[in-house]
């Protein structure tokens, strides 16, 4: 069985692997020179005055895949809290906080203002500068976690509360689809990037309405990395079985 | 010199992803796979992509072996908290 | 140099493949399929790159001063990744649930029960 299983396997892969490497033979060559999506993407992104083109194609050319990218990341984190809820043939036993080494508690009280500045930093200048809503928002959320290493997880619980995470990541998901609704209440088409004016190229206000969305995007995609995180380490650190069930 | 760059690069994520497969153990498949979110990071910034190495270098790096780390530990203590009683 | 990078894309695909087919334990999995996921992005990125070519970013240098690499494929990889990253987390609640249904990880073990 184990045996026909990798065989299976084999040939198959062999079978894929030799497709594969025939049509990356056909894709047009590592480091051309013809990239007409690109040029355009670029184009646009000028002509609204954001620096970052990556920003404008997530929150203004491409907005709509963004809002899909957003319900998925929503979906999965409601997934996990229903999947890793306290069970009722579970109890809540807190850990017994463990001594942390001096070093270790220095360093990571250290850093993490250190980190949780520059996750913002990165979600402020998201239009300007590489960054944006999504790296920022995880690089803040993690930071937080730091406090896990440098004290203990009643410190990270005191700190963190769940519920205030929860709501910001509802809210920011609904912020995101209000910025959307709001230029077709103004007469023009669902995420168009019209209600505000463009600005200045290069400065903070500038782009029109992706630095708004940009900023929807990094309290939804922060709090939704806590509200993860914060589920997985409750379960692997206070939520233990009933003994005998 | 870019190109040198990329080809080692491509070369180190390779086998780091051979690695990170061939390590079965969980726990230190976690620490393989956050070592090559590293290298992908790396990659991304030398093809001229900062914002995605950022990305790649917040989620493949903390966020992903985290996780996984955090699921072994849970499954692990059952497991001893299982053969406790018997 | 000319197809080095795709020919990496697929190696990463297929390894993660074939650790996905013979994992003992299903968090291993998970993992492996983090590393499938990694192939999408080196494949997307050098598709997008350009010899000689700068990041698409405006803020330090005159805008058609340097030809820059495709922003589109690198705004597509970003979405990937955060994807990516939501999938594994997911997976892995479902990990943990089965492993509190049915006391194993291991996906043969698992089929046993099945019966």
């Amino acid at each position: 069985m184990n045996r026909l299983r990798l065989w299976l396997l084999a040939v198959g892969g062999a079978g894929l692997a030799a497709l594969l490497v025939a049509a990356c033979l056909d894709l047009p060559g590592f480091g051309g020179d013809r990239h007409p999506y690109g040029d355009r993407a670029v184009h646009a992104s000028l002509l609204r005055h954001t620096a970052n083109t990556v920003a404008s194609v997530n929150f203004d050319q491409r907005a709509y895949d963004t809002l899909g990218e957003m319900s998925i990341l929503f979906a999965a984190v409601l997934g996990c809290v229903v999947l890793l809820r306290q069970a009722r043939d579970e109890h809540r036993a807190p850990p017994e906080p463990a001594g942390v080494a001096r070093p270790v508690r220095r360093y990571a009280l250290l850093v993490l203002p250190v980190a949780l500045v520059t996750g913002l930093y990165v979600i402020a200048h998201g239009q300007l500068s590489p960054g944006g809503g999504f790296q920022g928002g995880v690089v803040a959320a993690t930071a937080l976690h730091l406090l896990y290493l440098g004290a203990d997880y009643g410190a990270l619980e005191r700190v963190r509360p769940l519920g205030v995470y929860e709501t910001t990541d509802a809210l920011a998901t609904g912020a995101y689809l209000v910025l959307g609704l709001a230029p077709v209440l103004a007469g023009t088409a669902f995420l168009a990037n019209t209600l505000l004016p463009y600005g200045t190229f290069n400065t903070l206000s500038s782009g029109g309405t992706v630095p708004l969305l940009n900023a929807a995007i990094g309290m939804e995609v922060a709090s939704a990395a806590v509200v993860l995180l914060a589920h997985f380490l409750d379960q692997a650190v206070e939520i233990e079985e009933e003994h005998g069930s | 010199m870019a190109d040198a760059l990329i080809v080692v690069a491509l070369l180190l994520v390779a086998a780091s992803a051979t690695a990170a497969v061939a390590q079965r153990d969980p726990a230190r498949q976690a620490l393989v796979l956050s070592f090559m979110g590293v290298l992908l990071a790396a990659l991304f910034t030398v093809l001229q992509a900062p914002d995605v190495g950022l990305s790649q270098l917040a989620v493949g790096s903390a966020l992903t072996p985290l996780l996984i780390m955090l699921s072994v530990r849970k499954v692990r203590r059952r497991g001893r908290a299982r053969k406790e009683p018997e | 140099m000319h197809v080095l990078p795709y020919l990496v894309a697929v190696h990463l695909f297929l390894t993660g493949c074939y650790g996905l087919a013979t994992s003992r334990n299903l968090i291993h999995a998970v993992g492996c399929l983090a590393v499938c996921q990694s192939a999408t992005y080196v494949l997307l990125l050098a598709v997008g790159y350009r010899d000689g070519g700068t990041a698409p970013v405006f803020s330090d240098i005159r805008p058609g001063s340097r030809p820059v690499v495709d922003p589109v494929v690198q705004a597509l990889t970003l979405t990937d990744i955060v994807v990516g990253a939501t999938v594994t987390a997911l997976l892995l609640a479902l990990v943990l649930q089965i492993a509190k249904r049915h006391g194993t990880v291991d996906p043969d073990e698992l089929r046993e029960l099945r019966g």
